[in-house]
């Protein structure tokens, strides 16, 4: 006889809604490890983008996405000639922040050649970029339109939605947007008209434009990167990073704090939820200590006790559990970040939950098994 | 109050306890001797305080006695320390007990509070449920089996508690003021079920009462005042109100 779902069955309401407030908690358990799943998965989006073998920044920096990093435009040349590299290509990173129809509209601005490495991975809609200037290609997150026009820039250039992306947004949740080199560079670079003029009237040379973040390249499959890496650094102007150095930085240096953060809250939550099941798990028991002081007197064994309790705290678990799992998954779409819910860290939180409903029923079940027997004699009223 | 030829099912000899030590000691039960046989309603009579419910503990195996020996069911249970390991399982296969009020447990029905017992001591689920079934139709209640406890009258659910003292076929059945929170007539009927039951099953049935309108029903009634046993003076035993037979 399971004495613990014949209790839930006759407790049912109080026992759903005490679930349903446990798996709000342990929703937003879930939601925060899919927040950090996201933010690893988009940190790493732009860096995987290009997919390429080698990064070539500026001489002694982590750039272009830990630190910034500016090189000559001529780079691409150089790199593609040294012996290994398939293909070349050279990219520029900005974020920009424009206004649409009055209301801002942020972006991160990827400039990469058409036809090179450094271009958008996949294209949901639309098209890749045909013409010289002003037309992009950007996230289905900013909102625009194909067709659609942008003002972008000191010169107030407006740019052609021509393709949509979906999912390339940047750790912190801008939309990602493509453009091509030259207009990448021109936003980058260019002076706004007043400051060109004074530059011009006080005689200052007029500052090059062909300056770019990095260069990324795509090494032959038959020789190691290590060795075009190797053979790339002898130039002392530059750094080369592999692909898994970029990554590590990424994923490890750069959103290292806002990872902290969200470590720190989900332990923080983790905690709060061990000692919200806890009190449940206590007042559930208190609940029933006639019951239980019935039971012994009756000659139930502790072991029957015991699994009275546990079985309850693993059920509200459980189902506390599943509940918020699939609040996270009804309500992700309208979540204003993505969240990955990668399957080994949503088992990791499942595994948590048990842990914590095991340990938070040991207050319930050392009060059960100091209760004593006589308490069943007690009058009732 | 010895009986040629038959032997005590509960025999309690010189046994004393005491609650605290110094000035604050309290001595609730002195140099008890007591001797309950097969068949017997004994009762326990007394004025608050006297000791009654810490003999009938005491007795239960849920209190330790300070000194004096415990034989159940001819089986030395205590003997100035305990000497079973496992009394809940000792309380199981030979005690059934009777509250004061009926202690269902109220998250299982009617049949399923008197399987219980059953299903801890080892019964299969079909085994326990009909023996449970058996029982309730036997004390009169059996249409009230899928009733919760709190669908249940008092007097029902004082049934279905002894339905579950009973399931167990227990030597020894204890019970504590039973008949407090029933009216004359429901405590009469009660008291004719409880000696029905010890002769049946040859149990031996100890109940604590102030009740003293049912005393022509116990065979003998043990007086306690300040922890010592006063007198002891036969019963008016009444005979039994129904030829039944406790299920087997």
């Amino acid at each position: 006889m399971n004495l613990a779902y014949r209790d839930i069955k006759h407790n049912l309401l109080r026992f759903v809604l005490t679930n349903f407030g446990l798996s709000l908690l342990l929703g937003i358990v879930i939601m925060i490890t899919g927040v950090y799943g996201g933010m690893i998965d988009e940190a790493l989006r732009q860096a995987r983008a290009p997919n390429v073998d080698l990064w070539v920044v500026e001489a002694g920096t982590n750039g272009p996405f830990a630190e910034a990093s500016r090189i000559s435009g001529d780079t691409r040349e150089l790199v593609s000639r040294v012996y290994g590299v398939e293909r070349a290509g050279s990219v520029t990173y900005q974020s920009v922040q424009t206004e649409l129809n009055g209301k801002p509209l942020r972006m991160f601005l990827v400039g990469f050649e058409p036809g090179r490495p450094g271009a958008p991975r996949k294209i949901s809609a639309g098209r890749e970029i045909t013409r010289g200037h002003y037309e992009m290609i950007v996230d289905r997150s900013a909102g625009l339109k194909l067709g659609q026009e942008v003002p972008l820039g000191t010169h107030g250039h407006k740019f052609t939605v021509v393709g949509l992306m979906t999912r390339e947004v940047t750790a912190s949740g801008d939309p990602v947007g493509y453009i091509t080199l030259r207009d990448a560079q021109a936003l980058q670079f260019e002076l706004a008209p007043p400051t060109e003029r004074r530059e011009v009237a006080r005689g200052g040379a007029l500052q090059t434009n062909d300056q770019i973040n990095a260069v990324v390249a795509k090494i032959s499959p038959y020789v190691p990167v290590s060795e075009v890496a190797v053979a790339l650094s002898r130039w002392k102007h530059l750094t080369t990073l592999q692909q898994e150095q970029q990554e590590t930085l990424l994923s490890k240096f750069v959103i290292e704090r806002v990872r902290n953060q969200q470590f720190l809250i989900m332990v923080l939550l983790i905690i709060v939820s061990a000692v919200i099941i806890a009190l449940i798990v206590y007042t559930l028991t208190m609940d029933k200590v006639r019951s239980i002081a019935t039971l012994k007197f009756v000659g139930a064994p502790d072991r029957t006790i015991i699994g009275l309790i546990l079985q309850q705290s693993l059920s509200m678990g459980i189902f506390g559990y599943f509940m918020g799992l699939i609040l996270v998954l009804t309500f992700e779409p309208y979540f204003p970040r993505r969240l990955v819910l990668d399957p080994v860290n949503v088992s990791i939180v499942f595994a948590i939950v048990i842990v914590v409903c095991l340990a938070a029923s040991t207050l319930g079940i050392r009060l059960a098994l100091k209760v004593d027997p006589t308490e069943a004699l007690a009058s009732s009223g | 109050m010895a009986e040629t030829g038959k032997q005590a099912v509960v025999r309690v000899e010189h046994l004393s306890k005491h609650f605290g030590e110094g000035s604050s000691r309290v001595d609730a039960l002195r140099d008890i001797n007591l001797d309950v046989y097969p068949g017997q309603v004994v009762g326990l009579m007394g004025p608050s305080g006297s000791g009654k419910t810490t003999l009938l503990h005491c007795i239960a195996c849920i209190l330790q006695p300070s000194s004096g020996r415990i034989t159940l069911d001819g089986e030395a249970v205590y003997d100035e320390r305990w000497l079973k390991a496992d009394l809940r399982r000792l309380r199981l296969d030979k005690i059934g007990f009777i509250f004061q009020y009926p202690n269902l447990l109220p998250f299982l029905n009617g049949s399923d509070n008197v399987a219980l017992v059953l299903d801890l001591a080892g019964f299969s689920a079909a085994a326990a449920r009909t023996r449970a079934v058996e029982l309730l139709d036997y004390l009169e209640v059996g249409h009230r089996k899928h009733a919760m406890p709190k669908q249940l009258s008092g007097g029902e659910a004082q049934r279905v508690a002894i339905a579950r003292a009973l399931a167990n076929k227990p030597r020894i059945i204890l019970a504590d003021e039973p008949t407090a929170p029933l009216d004359s007539a429901r405590a009469r009927i009660v008291m004719d079920l409880l000696r029905r039951i010890a002769v049946e099953q040859s149990a031996a049935i100890i109940v604590v009462t102030h009740d003293e309108m049912i005393l022509d029903r116990f065979d003998h009634i043990y007086r306690l005042r300040d922890g010592r046993l006063e007198d002891s003076e036969p019963g008016r035993p009444a005979p039994s109100a129904k030829p039944a037979v406790v299920p087997a």
